[in-house]
């Protein structure tokens, strides 16, 4: 059971091992570049609310904005594909010409395009976590056994019916592997954006931070974005834990 | 009562159009049960699925209790091979389905839910997903499924293939008991000879492709326990194998 994988005990553990080790190295290396945790645990309590929460409220909005599109339009389109021969023979040559394309080539368009607000970071996450989302459940549906729509067909059941009673929640499990996918590079992509055309974001406060030589500002900012990972990491795991009990 | 006049199936093959099924004609009594026997690729599936309404495209007629076979018009409760379950539903949900698809989800009749599930001693295991149950369990929730329905025609597809020879024998002598009081229109694809000789009235011997029906044999064996031994099977049992494999 994955949940009883997070139990709180083990995690004090994990992190105690990770910050011994690193509280060691930076004793050892006495850099600057290479501040000890525990002077970072202690600046993010003092600056969390002042200088730090803001910069986690943008980053956060447009990561959860970010997904919500790309299920929003990559749930009913993955699904079309699966379901239906002929999209997926109209649709699948775009989804696999566009996929490869590195997304992040794609700023400088996205820019010019959406501005530098909030919309531009919003649309590379769309952009990079979409292809994964449909490609993963198109192929989830494709798994659906032919027995049962062979049975469903037998009842005269509609399209729409056998897509809301055994498609949607077959393809509960896929869509949150493809949401643990798009988190990671969601992430990576967002860092990068936040470097053009904001003063808010953890991208621009990590960045900032490295400029103005504040390393252990930088490194508070680095360890506030793998925690925000990590709690939207558990979270679906949570998720998946509540929508597929059947697994 | 199923009638079947004058079938031809075809389906395509790379532009070419090749015949599956040819010139089959076959009735089934309304409270009749029959089995389709023959061997692998002689159409027995192609025809139960233009039986269940899944195939439309044929010439000649398929007719239950006199117009043509049309889901969204008959109710007919499919078991296919691989007994059909969905894997993320519970049994509740998945028995309810059938129901639910037809009638709505308001309609479905608790009291027979039930009687079916005493009947198919399913009572222990509603709350269960599929994959916690064993390949007997899930061949009866997929029978439950299919007699919620209350259907004109029922139809199974190998459905007891699977299951290893004491399950077989057990989900069988429960199927006949569960048919005998509800006495469905019922059409069995099998191409065990025992089975069909153990669980039918009548069976339809099938040839192999294109699938020809080469005769039709009243069988007094149905549901005749322990009969493995007696003569009368040992010659219906050779009977078949011998028009069985006049054929292949």
């Amino acid at each position: 059971m994955r949940l009883k994988q997070y139990k709180p005990v083990n995690f004090i553990i994990a992190f105690f091992i990770i910050f011994a080790l690193w509280q060691m190295a930076a004793m050892i290396i006495k850099r600057p570049l290479f501040p000890p945790p525990l002077a970072i645990i202690i600046n993010i309590i003092n600056t969390f609310n002042s200088d730090i929460s803001i910069h986690v409220f943008y980053s956060f909005i447009r990561i959860i904005v970010g997904l919500l599109f790309t299920l929003a339009i990559g749930i009913p389109v993955g699904i079309l594909m699966g379901y239906f021969k002929k999209v997926d023979l109209i649709l699948s040559p775009i989804i696999y010409f566009n996929y490869p394309i590195p997304k992040i080539a794609l700023l400088p368009i996205v820019m010019l395009i959406f501005g530098l607000g909030d919309l531009t970071k919003i649309v590379m996450i769309f952009l990079i976590t979409f292809f994964p989302v449909v490609v993963n459940i198109k192929d989830e549906v494709k798994n659906i056994p032919e027995d049962v729509f062979y049975t469903m067909y037998s009842l005269g059941a509609t399209n729409i019916q056998i897509i809301t009673e055994i498609v949607l929640s077959g393809i509960i499990k896929a869509i949150l592997t493809s949401l643990r996918i798009g988190i990671g590079t969601a992430i990576s992509v967002l860092f990068f954006t936040e470097n053009f055309g904001t003063e808010y974001g953890m991208g621009y406060f990590i960045m900032d931070s490295w400029m103005r030589i504040n390393y252990i500002q930088m490194y508070s900012g680095i360890l506030i974005l793998s925690m925000i990972g990590l709690f939207l990491f558990i979270l679906i795991d949570v998720l998946e834990e509540i929508l597929c009990p059947w697994r | 009562m199923v009638e079947i006049k004058n079938l031809n199936v075809y389906y395509k093959n790379m532009n070419k159009r090749v015949k599956v099924i040819e010139n089959i004609n076959l009735t089934v009594k309304e409270g009749g049960i029959c089995a389709i026997i023959g061997p692998s690729g002689g159409g027995k599936s192609t025809l139960l699925k233009v039986l269940a309404g899944i195939i439309v495209n044929y010439e000649g007629e398929v007719l239950i209790n006199g117009s043509t076979v049309n889901p969204k018009i008959h109710r007919i409760g499919l078991i296919p091979q691989n007994y059909g379950l969905i894997r993320w539903k519970t049994v509740e949900d998945n028995i309810f389905l059938s129901t639910k698809i037809k009638d709505g989800k308001n309609n479905i009749d608790l009291k027979f839910y039930e009687k079916i599930l005493n009947e198919l001693k399913l009572k222990d295991f509603v709350k269960r997903y599929p994959s916690q149950l064993s390949g007997g369990q899930m061949q009866r929730v997929s029978m439950a499924r299919a007699l919620l329905l209350k259907p004109n025609l029922l139809l199974m597809d190998e459905s007891f293939s699977a299951l290893d020879a004491m399950t077989r024998e057990n989900v069988q002598k429960l199927f006949l008991e569960v048919w005998e009081e509800h006495k469905v229109t019922t059409i069995i694809v099998t191409h065990d000879i025992k089975e069909a000789i153990y669980l039918t009235k009548e069976i339809a011997i099938i040839s192999s492709s294109p699938g020809k029906i080469v005769e039709v044999i009243r069988n007094p064996l149905f549901g005749r326990l322990n009969m493995e031994t007696e003569i009368e099977y040992i010659h219906m049992n050779s009977n078949l194998r011998k028009i069985l494999k006049g054929d292949s």
